[in-house]
């Protein structure tokens, strides 16, 4: 791990010692070769800078640690990906986790759309305060709406858990959905709706043949922003938990103050492959709906 | 935590949406958008705002779990819970400041390179600013604890550089370690929220016409006065919106004073999270919890309008 | 041009009916009527108390500057706006309250609206889906014969160019076979080369499947090559109504002088009527017009000549203006002169080149006309209304 970092960090050097000694060579001045790359020297170490600890958990899960903590690289193993459900309790977590994403997920992605709908084409009173309602959540910080709504569930005797969880979770990936489905329905031409109430297709015809598809990308969108938010989210959840209802998240937590197993890694990399695949095969996607 | 699709983005303060499309003909009724509002708006009605109505109420109770809570207006919780917890209180907004500058700047330079310099490999890199987020923010947090181990080289380069001194002499660093440091949290901070900057800006960066900043360039001397004539003010929306994206999450947040600080960077989330969850003092809580919002609202208000950026949403 | 041949292109809007005898629309068709159009955006008057009766098979221009109310009667026909008083009707049957998509009238978008989703094929066949029809596929290929796009069908509208996609909105209405068939502004958005070209087309697919064609535009030129009759709008009402050659040759009010190509104004006073002739007098100096091109009954007139209808002389002549050249602009067919008349005011003369020498600023000269060719207006009017639009705004413009 040491010897990862240390190459990169050599690796980057190297790099920018090539392009001074080359604008050496070209007589243009090392100087100048900096000004003009500046942005992008700083580009590329943000990038370093984003994607190290990925680099890290993707290596450390193949690690094979002495203690109870994967923090420092002992010897390659194949064990935690072996047996990805070792780790005990891990496995039920994410199971958890996956259910209450995919519920909030559909829950989050019908309600938003709808209220995306009605804030993109429809003139109403009360347009800004709905909009206002959206951005708030959005504006609030976790740990205020993980505890006002702890306040809630205490105050009228409503069990915490899996179903309390479920709510907040469709509470705050809701404005995220919103204002994806949003901007996608803004985006769209109107008289794509009037040519096809001018060619005869009904407003129900017009919605499902051409708003419809052409807004599914906005949704998709919004979905997995919805997913990977819920998915992912400790703060809110941890506040109207119980030991019943331990999501992922609040069992890496655990497991920070435990002993880290190695099986976390290996969900981690999963996690970052399945997603970057997920993304990829949706702009390739869309990039061949659009030619 | 996750970072937001570049489409959302373009619906964020940042976004200057094109006016809402005219209806083509009212006879689908004036009720339609408001049953179209009315689950969604009734979930947050109900399990947002309701719940703040909540948090305040519990502020001024008093009380305990065994014998129940009744509201006495008893204001001095307030006082006694900020009094209690006014350095971590001032704490957390200041590394959330110092985590959401240095975000900007550099998430500005990363945005700005996406949106002119980068060419067809536009997309690519966009997926590569959001791909991390799609590992736990746990899991990564938790990464950075071996990245600033010690034994690695990052802490190599910061002590033969100097570095670790300066950090030392500006109080980010109290020892001979780079975890456990207010560094370390400021660092975390900073990771984290960076895409929350950086596509709020790629999206208003990308939305200027060339043709602009190539007449910038044609009218002013210097690239920089060029940049701080036309660059700078168009990409405005994406600056408010991004450092507000930062900042709000950044001042709540805990998870990475815990993993990454010590007892002395406890920020305030924490406390309102040890309050609830393990001293079980509500009250107290509730008043920490409750002023955050209050603190946040009024610096967003206050930051849209010295922005002028009054359109959110 | 003589006052006969202005005569014989008034007959062109029968010519056109003629042709429409040999279509067969889908629907029973008949000409589309308008009865007392009114819409009302707030306080302001888009379409104001509008009376038109637009005759099956004709093709037919709607011509104004932006804001003038085309565009509004053009939803309302189509059912996308909802007029505040008034009917509208096609042949016998009213279709004031029918829904769009049952309406018997189809739209060329100016932004040509294609689904981008959709290929070309399905473009143009989404209407016939609609309504359930046979031989989708047969149709279809026809109509993308019409347009010469027989090859492009399983393209997505992405891929085509501006003028491609124009034809693509265009087979896309046209199969339906519309009693009507509306385009807003259809060459909007294409270069002029394109522009003048798919004017051709246009033409010659409306005498080909004799629809009625409701043309909206604000470029004067596209009106008079394409349409048989054109309606001048301005403020929510028409001007003036007729052919091409008719409304250029005899406008009735200082909007059309201005709007429809340049017209010299001069303020005149009535000093005889005869029959036949009218005597006026302008700035001390005499002149006449034919009794029938006079359009005011006030004695107070606004005296116009067209530039291209005045003859430029140098030396003295009995009759006619005397004046200095002021600006010279050598357009290549022709060179327009400014003229400056003794008391000051400016007035446009057009020579073709025909290879006289091109005259310089500060040469003297006479203009001299055909008196036939003079016109008066009602001097009430605005002399410059209708001079700030017409060519100067170009894309995006609704009426």
């Amino acid at each position: 791990m040491v010897a990862l970092l240390w190459t990169l960090a050599l690796l980057d050097a190297a790099v920018l010692a090539y392009f001074l000694i080359r604008s050496l060579v070209n007589g243009r001045g090392p100087v100048r070769w900096l000004r003009e790359n500046v942005i992008l020297i700083i580009a590329v170490l943000s990038f370093e800078y984003l994607l190290l600890p990925n680099i890290v958990v993707v290596l450390f899960s193949f690690n094979q640690p002495n203690g109870r903590f994967n923090y420092t690289w002992t010897r390659f193993s194949l064990h935690a990906w072996q047996h990805p459900c070792d780790a005990a309790g891990m496995c039920s977590s994410l199971g958890l986790s996956l259910k209450i994403g995919l519920v909030a997920t559909l829950a989050a992605t019908v309600l938003g759309t709808l209220i995306a709908f009605a804030l993109g084409r429809h003139r109403f009173r009360g347009r800004a305060s709905t909009n206002l309602l959206i951005f708030m959540p959005m504006a609030t910080p976790e740990v205020v709406m993980g505890s006002s709504l702890l306040t809630l569930f205490l105050s009228l005797k409503i069990p915490l858990g899996t179903t309390a969880i479920l709510i907040a979770h469709v509470m705050f990936c809701l404005s995220f959905v919103v204002v994806t489905v949003k901007a996608r329905i803004a985006s769209m031409d109107p008289r794509l709706e009037q040519a096809a109430a001018d060619l005869y297709a009904t407003e129900t015809q017009a919605f499902l043949r051409v708003t419809l598809p052409l807004v599914a990308p906005g949704i998709a969108a919004g979905a997995l922003l919805a997913f990977s938010l819920s998915f992912d989210d400790y703060i809110i959840t941890n506040f109207n938990a119980t030991t019943g209802s331990i999501t992922f998240p609040m069992y890496i937590w655990g497991a920070a103050q435990r002993g880290t197993p190695v099986q976390i890694n290996v969900i981690g990399t999963l996690m970052f492959v399945i997603a970057v695949l997920a993304v990829l095969v949706g702009q390739t996607l869309g990039r061949r709906r659009r030619v | 935590m996750s970072a937001p699709a570049p489409d959302t983005v373009a619906g964020l303060p940042g976004g200057a949406g094109p006016p809402v499309a005219e209806t083509p003909r009212s006879h689908r009724g004036r009720w339609t958008p408001y049953l179209l509002l009315f689950p969604g708006v009734a979930w947050l009605l109900v399990f947002f705002v309701v719940p703040m109505a909540f948090l305040a109420s519990q502020s001024l109770q008093q009380g305990s779990i065994e014998t129940g809570y009744s509201v006495t207006w008893h204001i001095q919780t307030y006082g006694d819970a900020l009094s209690a917890y006014s350095s971590q209180f001032i704490r957390s907004l200041v590394y959330a400041a110092t985590a959401t500058g240095l975000a900007l700047l550099i998430g500005y330079p990363l945005a700005y390179a996406i949106a002119f310099k980068v060419g067809r490999w536009k997309n690519v890199l966009l997926v590569l600013v959001i791909a991390p987020f799609f590992t736990s923010f746990l899991i990564r947090t938790l990464a950075w604890q071996t990245i600033l181990s010690t034994q690695g080289p990052v802490y190599s380069i910061v002590n033969h550089t100097g570095l670790l001194a300066v950090l030392k002499w500006v109080h980010l660093v109290n020892s001979d370690q780079l975890l456990s440091t207010p560094f370390a949290v400021i660092m975390g901070l900073t990771y984290n929220f960076l895409p929350f900057m950086t596509l709020p800006l790629y999206a208003s960066l990308e939305r200027i016409d060339m043709r602009l900043l190539e007449a910038g360039n044609d009218l002013y001397a210097s690239p920089f006065t060029a940049f701080r004539k036309v660059t700078w003010p168009l990409s405005m929306p994406g600056v408010v919106a991004g450092t507000l994206l930062t900042f709000i999450p950044a001042a709540g947040d805990y998870i990475n004073s815990k993993l990454l600080g010590n007892p002395d960077t406890t920020m305030i989330g924490q406390v309102i999270d040890g309050e609830f969850l393990r001293v079980l003092d509500y009250p107290t809580a509730a008043a920490l919890s409750f002023t955050l919002m209050v603190t946040i609202v009024i610096i967003v208000v206050a930051y849209i309008r010295r922005a002028g950026t009054e359109e959110l949403v | 041009m003589t006052d006969a041949s202005t005569e014989q292109v008034r007959s062109e809007p029968v010519s056109g009916r003629a042709a429409a005898g040999k279509a067969t629309a889908a629907h029973g068709g008949g000409d589309l009527q308008m009865r007392s159009l009114t819409k009302r955006f707030g306080t302001f008057t888009a379409v104001d108390d509008l009376d038109l009766v637009i005759p099956q098979g004709s093709f037919f221009a709607l011509l104004g500057p932006s804001g003038c109310g085309k565009t509004t009667t053009l939803r309302m026909v189509a059912g996308l706006e909802e007029p505040t008083a008034g009917t509208i009707s096609i042949g016998a049957e009213d279709i004031t309250a029918t829904r769009p998509y049952k309406r018997p009238v189809n739209t060329v978008f100016q932004s040509y609206a294609l689904f981008p989703h959709l290929d070309i094929f399905e473009n143009v066949a989404f209407g016939l889906r609609r309504r359930g029809s046979k031989n989708i596929k047969q149709q279809v290929n026809e109509a993308l014969e019409l347009v010469e796009l027989a090859q492009m069908g399983r393209r997505k509208p992405g891929q085509l160019s501006g003028g491609q996609q124009q034809r693509v909105a265009l087979a896309r209405a046209i199969v339906n076979r519309p009693s009507v068939l509306l385009l807003d502004e259809p060459l909007g958005a294409l270069d002029l080369k394109l522009r003048r070209q798919m004017q051709i087309e246009l033409k010659r697919i409306q005498t080909e499947v004799g629809l009625t064609f409701v043309h909206v535009t604000h470029d004067q030129e596209e009106a008079m090559t394409m349409a048989d009759t054109i309606a001048v709008m301005n403020q929510g009402r028409i001007e003036q109504m007729g052919g091409p050659t008719d409304l250029y040759e005899n406008p009735t009010t200082t909007f059309v002088a201005n709007f429809l190509g340049q017209s010299n104004l001069v303020r005149a006073k009535v000093t005889s009527r005869g029959s036949d002739v009218l005597e006026v007098e302008a700035e001390g100096q005499a002149f006449t017009l034919p009794a029938r091109r006079s359009f005011s009954d006030s004695d107070e007139i606004w005296f116009g000549v067209r530039p291209e209808k005045l003859s430029i002389g140098q030396g003295d002549a009995a009759e006619g203006l005397r004046g200095v050249i002021t600006d010279t602009s050598f357009i290549g067919v022709s060179t327009q002169y400014l003229v400056r008349l003794p008391w000051g005011q400016e007035i446009t003369a057009v020579r073709q080149n025909d290879g006289a020498p091109i005259l310089r600023p500060g040469e003297q000269v006479t203009l001299t006309w055909d008196p036939r060719h003079a016109f008066a207006l009602d001097a009430s009017q605005d002399a410059h209304a209708g001079e700030d639009f017409g060519e100067g705004e170009l894309l995006g413009s609704k009426g």
